[in-house]
C-alpha cells in the first residue's frame, strides 16, 4: 500500500536528518542593565554613565508622558482627533532618538511622538497633526524626517530608499526606521530588511514591541521566539532590548547607528515593552485583555524605573521632579494655547501642495471651493 | 535622423536623463545585466554602473517604496515594474505614500519618482501580463499617469515625467514596444504633460483614445475618411490631469465624440471623459457621446484576446453611426 511506502520512507528520512552537518546557526542577544525596581544589572555603557544623559532621557519621558495626559484630555472634551499615547513605552522614542545626529532621518510610526519631540518638533505642532491639520507634518526640526507613518509598516521601504540615497553619495548618514510589532508581520517590513541587507544599507530598524497590535496579542502575530530574529533572514542582527530599560535602548541604538554610519549594513532592534494604555482614544484594551495583566506591566514601566535609579544615585530628588512637572505642564499649556488659537487654513489651500504647479484643470476646482470668499 | 522602436525611445530617453543629472537612478528587477525583460534599459549599467542602475530584487512593493525614499532624499528613482499585473503591490504606496507626501508635508517632502511599466493586451503575453488598468491609477489625486503613443512621445514625455517635480506613473503601449517605428532625435527635449496631441484634423467627429489602440482608432480615421467622414484624432497621452481644454474644443467643432479604448469599460478612463463633455458641452452635441472599450471581462488569454480589444471595424461602425445623427 501506498501509505505503508510513505511511512518507511519518513522513518529512513528521519535516521538520514540527524546525521546531516549543521552548516549554520544564529542566536540573539538580549540587553538590559535597569531591573524594574531600578538596580543595575551590569556596567552600564559609557553614555548612560554620564549623568546629564541620563536626566535628559528622563525629562524627555516624563514630557511624553504629560503631554499624552493631555492629548487625551484635549481629545475627550472634542479639541483634538483620534490620538496613539504612548504610555508604557516612554523609554523607546527618546532612547532611539538620542542616539541619532541631526543629519541622520527619521521615519516614525504614528506612536512616536517621543522620538519627533526629542528631535526639535514642536509640541503645537503635534498637536496639529493630531487635530487634522496638514501643518503638523511641515515641523520644525530636522526637515528630511518623515511625518508619522499611519499605515503599518509602509514607511519601512522609505527607509531603505533613504539609506540607498545615502550610500549612493557617499554620506555618513542614516536612517532610522520605526514601527510596531504588527508591522513585522507585514511584507513591507521584510522587503525593505530583505534589501537593506543585501545592500548593506546604513539604516536602523526599530520594532517596539508592546505585545499588542490593537487587540491581537503577539503570540497570533508570530510564532518567532523573538521579533529580532527576523533580521537572520535578511541577513544582518537582530538585538532584543529591555524596550522599558531606555539605558538599554539608548546604548543598542548607538551601537546599531555607528555601525550602520561605519559602513557595517542595518541591524535591527527589537525593544520589548508593553502599552499600558488604549491603543488610541477610540480603543477600549479592557475589552481584550485583563487588569491583571496590565496591572503586572505597571510593575516594570520605564518612567518609575529611571527614577528609582536616579534617586538611587542622588541625581534626582523630589524637589526637581515637581520642578519638572511644573516645566512640562507649562510648555504644554503654551502649545495647546498655540495650536487652539492656530485659525484654520482657507479652504482651498487643500489644492496648495497637491502638485509642485497646480495642473489648470484642478485650478478651476480651486476657484470654484475659494467661490465662497475672496481668493 | 535615426528611425527606432518605441522601447528604444524609452531607452535614449532613459540613458538622456542619466547622463544629464547624475540623481537619476534606473531601479527594477532585471533592469541591469539583462537590460530589463523588454531591453528598455539595455546597456545603462554598463555605462552608469550597478549604483545607478540597479537591480532589485523580486519585490514590487519594495521597488515603489524604495522610489519614494530615494524621491524624498532627492533622487529622481525611475522605478520599471516589468508587467502592469504586477503594479498592484505599488498601489499602497502611490495612493498612501507618492502621491501625497507632497500634500500631506505642505511642501517639507517631495516625490519626484516615475513608475514605468508595460502596459495593455495584444502580444499573447501569459495571464496577468495584459493589463490596462490605467483608470485606477488615473483616480489619484496627485499622481500623474502618462501614456505615449509613439517612439516620439516616449522619448518626449520620459524625459517630462522624469524632470517632474511630482509622482508619475508611466505607462508604455507593450503592443507598440516593437511595432511602433519613428524618428527620434536624442536632443533632450520633452513633450509638455498634461497636454493632449491632435493628431489628425478633422470637422465630423473626434476620437479620442491613448496608447497602442490609437493605432486602430487612426486606422479608422482612415478608413472613415474614404466615406467622406473627416475624424479628429486626439491622443490623450496624459490621462492624470488631463486636457480637457483641448478636447471640449475639439468637440465644439465636431459635435460628435468617441472614446477609444482598452481598458474595460465600467469606470474606465473614458466615463471620466464622458462626463466631462456631457457636463460641458451638451449644446454643441450633434449625437450621444459614444464608448468603444474593451469589454467588461478579464481580458482573455491569447486565444481570444484579440475578440477583447477595439478593433478598427468596430471603431468605424460606431462612427458611422454617430453621423447619422443631424
Amino acid at each position: 500500500m501506498g501509505g505503508g511506502i510513505a511511512w518507511s520512507e519518513s522513518v529512513a528520512s528521519n535516521r538520514t536528518n540527524q546525521d546531516l552537518p549543521v552548516i549554520a546557526r544564529f542566536d540573539v542577544r538580549y540587553r538590559n542593565y535597569l531591573a524594574p525596581d531600578g538596580s543595575i544589572n551590569r556596567p552600564l555603557p559609557a553614555s548612560a554613565s554620564d549623568a546629564k544623559v541620563l536626566i535628559a532621557l528622563y525629562r524627555s519621558m516624563v514630557l511624553v508622558r504629560l503631554f499624552d495626559r493631555k492629548a487625551v484630555a484635549l481629545q475627550r472634551t472634542g479639541r483634538l482627533g483620534t490620538y496613539a499615547v504612548s504610555l508604557g513605552q516612554e523609554a523607546v522614542s527618546p532612547g532611539i532618538a538620542s542616539a541619532m545626529r541631526e543629519e541622520d532621518v527619521l521615519l516614525p510610526s504614528y506612536r512616536d511622538n517621543g522620538a519627533l519631540i526629542w528631535r526639535g518638533v514642536k509640541l503645537e505642532e503635534i498637536l496639529l497633526f493630531w487635530g487634522g491639520d496638514e501643518r503638523g507634518s511641515h515641523f520644525s526640526g530636522p526637515t528630511n524626517d518623515f511625518p508619522f507613518c499611519v499605515p503599518v509598516g509602509s514607511q519601512a521601504p522609505h527607509a531603505a530608499g533613504v539609506a540607498y540615497a545615502f550610500k549612493l553619495r557617499k554620506e555618513p548618514r542614516v536612517a532610522v526606521c520605526m514601527f510596531g510589532d504588527g508591522a513585522t508581520s507585514k511584507g513591507d517590513v521584510y522587503e525593505a530588511m530583505n534589501f537593506a541587507g543585501a545592500h548593506k544599507l546604513p539604516v536602523v530598524f526599530v520594532a517596539t514591541n508592546n505585545q499588542w497590535a490593537i487587540s491581537v496579542p503577539l503570540r497570533l502575530q508570530t510564532s518567532c521566539e523573538t521579533l529580532a530574529q527576523k533580521a537572520i533572514a535578511a541577513g544582518f542582527t537582530g538585538e532584543q532590548v529591555d524596550g522599558s530599560d531606555v539605558l538599554a535602548v539608548r546604548a543598542a541604538a548607538e551601537e546599531a547607528i555607528t555601525a550602520a554610519r561605519d559602513g557595517n549594513g542595518p541591524r535591527f532592534i527589537e525593544a520589548v515593552t508593553y502599552r499600558l494604555g488604549d491603543h488610541t482614544t477610540s480603543d477600549d484594551a479592557s475589552r481584550y485583555r485583563s487588569p491583571d495583566e496590565v496591572q503586572a506591566h505597571w510593575k516594570k514601566e520605564p518612567i518609575a524605573r529611571l527614577r528609582a535609579y536616579l534617586v538611587g544615585q542622588k541625581l534626582w530628588s523630589k524637589l526637581d521632579e515637581e520642578r519638572l512637572s511644573a516645566e512640562c505642564n507649562e510648555r504644554i499649556e503654551a502649545a495647546v494655547e498655540h495650536y487652539l488659537t492656530t485659525a484654520p487654513r482657507r479652504r482651498e489651500t487643500m489644492f496648495d501642495h497637491l502638485y509642485a504647479n497646480l495642473p489648470e484643470v484642478y485650478a478651476a476646482q480651486r476657484r470654484e471651493l475659494a467661490g465662497g470668499h475672496d481668493a | 535622423m535615426p528611425e527606432v522602436t518605441l522601447v528604444e525611445a524609452v531607452n535614449l530617453a532613459l540613458g538622456r536623463a542619466m547622463e544629464d543629472d547624475p540623481s537619476v537612478v534606473v531601479l527594477g528587477e532585471d533592469v541591469g545585466i539583462n537590460g530589463g525583460v523588454f531591453r528598455a534599459t539595455v546597456g545603462l549599467q554598463k555605462r552608469f554602473g550597478p549604483e545607478r542602475v540597479l537591480d532589485t530584487p523580486l519585490a514590487e512593493l519594495l521597488i515603489s517604496g524604495l522610489c519614494v525614499g530615494m524621491a524624498a532624499q532627492g533622487l529622481r528613482p525611475v522605478g520599471e515594474i516589468q508587467f502592469m499585473g504586477f503594479i498592484y503591490p505599488c498601489l499602497d504606496q502611490l495612493v498612501n505614500h507618492a502621491s501625497r507626501m507632497r500634500n500631506r508635508t505642505q511642501g517639507r517632502l517631495t516625490c519626484p519618482m516615475v513608475l514605468r511599466t508595460p502596459h495593455g493586451a495584444g502580444i499573447r503575453a501569459p495571464e496577468h501580463h495584459s493589463e490596462s488598468t490605467e483608470a485606477m491609477l488615473a483616480h489619484i489625486p496627485g499622481l500623474r499617469v502618462v501614456m505615449p503613443s509613439s517612439p516620439e512621445s516616449a522619448y518626449g514625455l520620459l524625459l517630462a515625467a522624469i524632470r517632474d517635480p511630482d509622482p508619475v506613473v508611466f505607462l508604455e503601449p507593450t503592443r507598440l514596444y516593437r511595432a511602433a517605428k519613428g524618428e527620434v532625435e536624442d536632443n533632450g527635449e520633452a513633450l509638455p504633460l498634461d497636454r493632449a496631441f491632435v493628431l489628425r484634423d478633422g470637422r465630423d467627429i473626434t476620437m479620442i483614445s491613448w496608447g497602442a489602440v490609437l493605432k486602430e482608432t487612426a486606422a479608422a480615421a482612415d478608413a472613415l475618411s474614404d466615406e467622406g467622414i473627416s475624424a479628429e484624432v486626439i491622443d490623450l497621452a496624459t490621462l492624470k490631469p488631463y486636457d480637457e481644454d483641448t478636447v471640449l474644443r475639439s468637440v465644439a467643432k465636431t459635435g460628435r465624440c468617441i472614446i477609444v479604448h482598452e481598458a474595460a469599460r465600467t469606470g474606465g478612463f473614458g466615463a471620466e471623459i464622458a462626463a466631462t463633455v456631457a457636463e460641458c458641452s451638451l449644446a454643441s452635441l450633434l449625437a450621444p457621446v459614444t464608448r468603444v472599450t474593451g469589454y467588461d471581462t478579464i481580458i482573455p488569454m491569447a486565444r481570444l484576446e484579440q475578440h477583447y480589444m477595439p478593433s478598427v471595424d468596430r471603431i468605424v461602425t460606431a462612427a458611422r453611426k454617430l453621423c447619422q445623427f443631424r
